[in-house]
């Protein structure tokens, strides 16, 4: 019956009187993210990220999306006007790390192992690793998986999804955690499109409104160049937003945080 | 995928109400899980036995709420339910909504066994909520 009241004690297991945490107990002590230690974490690095004025951006996609490639030719048109560094995260290789550093861009790699995902310790391990000072733009190309990462906040200001035309249109309808938590997404390698018709952009940003997400889609070729040019120009603008906002003593959280905990806790 | 992770963490925000409440054991564990938490209930299911082993959590049975979506309209203020991967207005079909309810991972409640010593009579054949 009643399950929050007692009512359901019997002789057979009186002895055994339990304490139900009192409802408004529960919103207070009891009602935190059950993922408190990464989040913790997660502060705990943004708050390196701010003290040094840098922007962390966290890439996310199915594996072979065109994360290092994008990376590649955006450090190629960035390097000499920003300082930036790359944290990778990989199940084995350090392929990726060395596809950066060829760029003569700082570069550190996460070696997983078996995990699908990062998370904020192994993010805030990787941090001392590496010079940050002076660093602009901190990316952070997490494992290819279009489930996990979506899940656990690293620190980073901004959530970068990326869906390449070979996966479908429909892959926001499909992993709509992973696309609610975007702060942008990308169309990558537009090049196909010419080979591959069944792949709409019109409806995959269409299937990502659907998921309530006001965020801007760019379409692009790492490999060719196009289209990178409003995505530069996007990073540029985010990178002073993120200046003005440390001026303020203020930060960002990527879209992580899920909106309805925060209206319970409220 | 993390949902051992998830599990783990579940284990230690428990054993710290455990701690706080000067309980033995925790003996019954309510979970509400939106369908947009990202994490699946019955792989949760699978992993607590994992992560609960040795712990005070070790015979507490877990309970999965599933959460229902809802998000509320920005646009004419209307609240409906909604489809995980269709979060638009029931009410005028525009997709600027917020999610009021289907994201969360809460722990919403814990019973715990106070009881200084264990008595007798084995945990295993107690049976809640119905009379012996
Ligand atoms: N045609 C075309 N191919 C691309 C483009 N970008 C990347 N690729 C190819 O896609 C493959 C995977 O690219 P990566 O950049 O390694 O993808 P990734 O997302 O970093 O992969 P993981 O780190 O393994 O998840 C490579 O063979 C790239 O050459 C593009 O814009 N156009
Ligand atoms: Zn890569
Ligand atoms: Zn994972
Ligand atoms: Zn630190
Ligand atoms: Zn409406």
């Amino acid at each position: 019956m009643c399950d929050t009241c007692g009512c359901n004690l019997t002789p057979g297991n009186r002895q055994f009187a339990y304490k139900p945490v009192e409802p408004s107990a529960t919103t207070v002590s009891v009602l935190k993210g059950l993922l408190q230690k990464n989040d913790d974490q997660a502060a705990h690095n943004r708050a390196h990220f701010d003290a040094r004025g840098i922007l962390a951006l966290n890439l996310m996609s199915s594996p072979g999306s065109g994360k290092t490639a994008l990376l590649e030719a955006t450090l190629a048109a960035l390097k000499d006007e920003f300082n930036c560094a790359v944290i990778e995260g990989d199940l084995e290789t350090e392929n990726d790390a060395e596809r950066i550093r060829a760029q003569g861009v700082q570069a550190h790699q996460i070696v997983t192992g078996t995990a699908c995902h990062l998370d904020a310790h192994l993010v805030h391990d990787a941090l001392h690793h590496m010079q940050l000072d002076g660093v602009d733009l901190l990316f952070i190309e997490n494992v290819g998986n279009l489930v996990c990462p979506a899940s656990f906040d690293l620190g980073q200001h901004l959530n970068v999804t990326l869906l390449s035309v070979t996966e479908g249109d429909d892959k926001p309808a499909k992993y709509p955690v992973m696309f609610r938590a975007a702060d942008a997404m990308l169309i990558s390698k537009t090049d196909l499109l010419a080979v591959l018709d069944d792949f709409d952009p019109a409806k995959a940003e269409a299937h990502l409104r659907e998921l309530a997400n006001p965020a801007p889609v760019f379409r692009l070729s790492a490999k060719k160049g196009e289209g990178l040019a409003a995505w530069l120009a996007w990073l540029r603008e985010q990178l002073t937003a993120q200046r003005a906002r440390v001026a303020q003593g203020r930060t960002r959280l990527p879209k992580i945080q899920p909106d309805g905990v925060r209206l319970h806790t409220a | 995928m993390h949902e051992l992770s998830v599990a783990q963490a579940l284990v230690d925000a428990v054993e710290s109400l455990i701690e706080q409440n000067g309980a033995r054991a925790a003996r019954r564990i309510r979970l509400r899980i939106g369908p947009l938490a990202g994490v699946v209930p019955a792989l949760l299911t699978s992993a607590f036995p994992l992560a609960a082993a040795g712990s005070r959590c070790e015979r507490a049975e877990l309970d999965l709420i599933e959460a229902p979506i809802r998000v509320r309209c920005q646009t004419c203020g209307a609240e409906s339910e909604a489809a995980i991967n269709r979060l638009l207005c029931a009410a005028c079909g525009d997709w600027h909504t917020q999610v009021v309810s289907g994201d969360e991972l809460l722990l919403e409640r814990v019973e715990l066994d106070l009881q200084e010593e264990p008595q007798e009579e084995p945990m295993e054949t107690l049976n809640y909520g119905s009379p012996p």
